[in-house]
C-alpha cells in the first residue's frame, strides 16, 4: 500500500516558480530583430546572432514576452529565464530524456528545441501539472511507487509518462515501457516507473487530468 | 550552448529557398539532428532557416494516382501512427515507429529523418576524415563495428535512416524545391554513394529544399514490412535491418523490392535477392535464396563481419513474415 506522502510534497509553488518574472524582461527594452510574418514581396527578417530577439512563449497557462538568443534552447530558457528548473539539464543531445517538457501536449525534448522555435506553441513543465499546492496525479504516482532514487531524471520521467497517458489513457506495460523508452534512469528505477505510470493511469481515470 | 547563429523562419517556400542559397545557412526542420551537430561542432551555421513557418509542408494527403502525399515536415511520430500508411504501406509504419525515441520521434520530421548526418564516430568527433574533407576514413583502419559491409569506399559509413530504406522499397519520390522551380527524383537516386561523390550524402544543391515524399499506389497484391536488429529494445540505430516490398499475385511473387539497412552509405537495395524471388512462390526455399543473395558479396571490416549473418536473418524474417 502506498505510504503516507511527505510534508514537502505539497508545497511546491503551482506554476511559475518565485523566479518566474526574474527572467521576463521587459519588452521593448532593446531594439531587437524581430521574427516577422512578410508578405509574398518583403523578405524575412533575420534574427541576429547575437542581439536578442523578442518572443512570446506560453508556459504553463503563462504568457511570457521575453528577449532571447537564436541559439537559446527551450530548455535554457526555461531555467535560466523563467526560474522553472524543473526541467533539468542532462546530456543536453536528445539522449537522456531528463529536460522532457510537453509541446502542444506532447513530450519533446526541451535541449534539443530552439527557443524561438517553442513560439506560438503551449509548453508544459513539471510545474505546470500542479494542481494548486497539491501535486497532480502523475506525480502524486511517482512518489507514491518510489520510482525513483536520486530523481534527477524524474521530472523528465513524469512529463514522458504525463505525455504518453494524454494520448494512450490505458497503455499496456509494452506500450508504457515503449513510451518511456526515451527517459533514461542511471539509478535504475525502471521496474519502479512503469508501476507509476500505470498507478498513475489508474489515477487519472478517476478525473485526472 | 549552442555556438551562435542567426535564425530566420520564412513564410513562403519561395522565400525559403532564398535564404537557404545564402553561403553559411542551414535548414531547420525538427532540429533534432542539426542542433547536435552544431553542438558537437560536426559542421558551422551562421544562419539557421528554420522551416517551421511553411505549413504547406506538414501533412499527409491521398494523390490522384491513388498514392499518398507526405509532406516533408511531417513529424516521423505521425507518419507511424497514420492508419492509411499502417493498411497501405506497413514497412513505412514500421520504420518509422522503429526510429529513436517518443520524444524524438515527435519532433523530428520524415524530410530530416531522410537528409540526416551520418552517426560515424570519425565524422561526428574530432577527426578531420574523409566526409569533412581531410585525406582518410578513419573506420578502415580503426574502431569500425558499425561501420558498412556493402559500398563503403573512401568512406565507410552506414545511412542511419529507418524511413529511407522503407521508402526506397516503396518505390518513393521526392520532391526537391530550388530557385527555378522543382524536380521530383527517385528516392533510391536521392542518395549519393562514396563512389560517385565521398563529400555529400544527398543530390541536394544548396537552396534546396526536400519539400514531399510521394509514395506510388501500391502493386497487386502489395505486402511489406522493416524489420530492424539493435543492440537493445527500444532507442537505438539499426546495426542491420531490411525492408522488403512484395506484390504477390496468384502465389507468385511480382513484384519484389529488398533494401538493407545499416549495411551501407546508402540504403542498399539487392537486385539478386529482388531476382531470387520473382517469379517464385515464397516458399522458405525461396525465401533462403534471397536471403542468402541479399549478402552475397559482402565486405565486413575487421569488427563488423557479425552484420552480415544479422542481415541475412533480417532479410529472412522479414520474407517469411510477408509469407503469413
Amino acid at each position: 500500500m502506498a505510504r503516507k506522502p511527505r510534508d514537502n510534497e505539497h508545497t511546491c509553488p503551482h506554476g511559475v516558480s518565485r523566479r518566474g518574472f526574474l527572467g521576463s524582461l521587459g519588452a521593448g527594452a532593446v531594439a531587437a530583430a524581430t521574427l516577422g510574418r512578410p508578405g509574398e514581396t518583403a523578405p524575412p527578417e533575420v534574427a541576429d546572432a547575437v542581439e536578442p530577439s523578442k518572443v512570446t512563449l506560453l508556459v504553463n497557462g503563462r504568457r511570457h514576452r521575453l528577449l532571447v538568443e537564436p541559439r537559446w534552447t527551450l530548455l535554457h530558457v526555461l531555467r535560466e529565464r523563467l526560474g522553472l528548473t524543473g526541467s533539468k539539464p542532462g546530456c543536453e543531445r536528445g539522449e537522456c530524456g531528463a529536460c522532457t517538457v510537453l509541446i502542444d501536449g506532447v513530450p519533446r525534448y526541451a535541449c534539443l528545441t530552439l527557443a524561438l522555435e517553442a513560439e506560438g506553441h503551449e509548453v508544459t513543465t513539471i510545474e505546470g501539472l500542479m494542481r494548486g499546492e497539491e501535486l497532480g496525479p502523475t506525480q502524486q504516482a511517482f512518489a507514491a511507487e518510489d520510482a525513483f532514487q536520486c530523481g534527477y531524471c524524474t521530472p523528465g520521467q513524469i512529463m514522458a509518462a504525463e505525455g504518453l497517458l494524454r494520448a494512450k489513457p490505458a497503455p499496456t506495460v509494452a506500450e508504457i515501457r515503449l513510451g518511456m523508452s526515451g527517459n533514461l534512469c542511471r539509478c535504475g528505477a525502471y521496474p519502479h516507473i512503469v508501476k507509476a505510470v500505470r498507478r498513475a493511469a489508474e489515477a487519472r481515470k478517476g478525473g485526472g487530468r | 550552448m549552442l555556438p551562435s547563429f542567426a535564425y530566420v523562419r520564412p513564410t513562403t517556400l519561395k522565400a525559403a529557398v532564398a535564404a537557404l542559397a545564402a553561403p553559411g545557412t542551414r535548414a531547420h526542420a525538427g532540429g533534432t539532428d542539426l542542433l547536435g551537430c552544431l553542438r558537437d561542432r560536426v559542421f558551422p551555421a551562421d544562419t539557421l532557416v528554420s522551416l517551421a513557418g511553411l505549413p504547406e509542408l506538414v501533412g499527409v494527403t491521398p494523390t490522384a494516382e491513388g498514392g499518398l502525399r507526405l509532406g516533408a515536415m511531417t513529424t516521423v511520430a505521425t507518419v507511424a501512427g497514420h492508419p492509411d500508411i499502417a493498411a497501405r504501406y506497413r514497412a513505412l509504419a514500421e520504420a518509422a515507429a522503429a526510429v529513436a525515441s517518443p520524444q524524438l520521434r515527435n519532433q523530428g520530421t520524415l524530410g530530416g529523418n531522410l537528409c540526416q548526418r551520418p552517426r560515424c564516430w570519425y565524422f561526428r568527433g574530432d577527426f578531420h576524415c574523409a566526409r569533412k574533407g581531410g585525406g582518410k576514413c578513419f573506420a578502415v583502419d580503426g574502431e569500425n563495428r558499425y561501420h558498412c559491409v556493402f559500398g563503403g569506399e573512401t568512406c565507410f559509413i552506414v545511412h542511419p535512416s529507418d524511413t529511407a530504406p522503407a521508402l526506397v522499397a516503396l518505390d518513393a519520390l521526392v520532391r526537391l524545391a530550388g530557385a527555378g522551380g522543382s524536380r521530383v527524383v527517385p528516392l533510391e537516386k536521392f542518395f549519393v554513394p562514396p563512389s560517385a561523390d565521398f563529400t555529400r550524402e544527398t543530390v541536394l544543391e544548396p537552396g534546396e529544399v526536400l519539400t514531399e515524399v510521394v509514395v506510388p499506389a501500391p502493386p497487386a497484391g502489395a505486402r511489406s514490412t522493416y524489420r530492424k536488429v539493435r543492440a537493445r529494445g527500444a532507442w537505438d540505430f539499426a546495426l542491420a535491418g531490411a525492408a522488403v516490398s512484395l506484390g504477390i499475385e496468384g502465389g507468385r511473387v511480382k513484384h519484389a523490392r529488398v533494401v538493407l539497412s545499416g549495411a551501407a552509405p546508402i540504403p542498399w537495395r539487392v537486385p539478386a535477392a529482388e531476382q531470387a524471388l520473382i517469379g517464385h512462390r515464397l516458399d522458405g526455399a525461396t525465401i533462403a535464396r534471397a536471403a542468402d543473395a541479399a549478402v552475397a558479396g559482402a565486405e565486413p571490416l575487421a569488427d563488423n563481419a557479425y552484420k552480415v549473418p544479422l542481415l541475412r536473418c533480417a532479410v529472412e524474417e522479414a520474407l517469411t513474415a510477408l509469407n503469413s
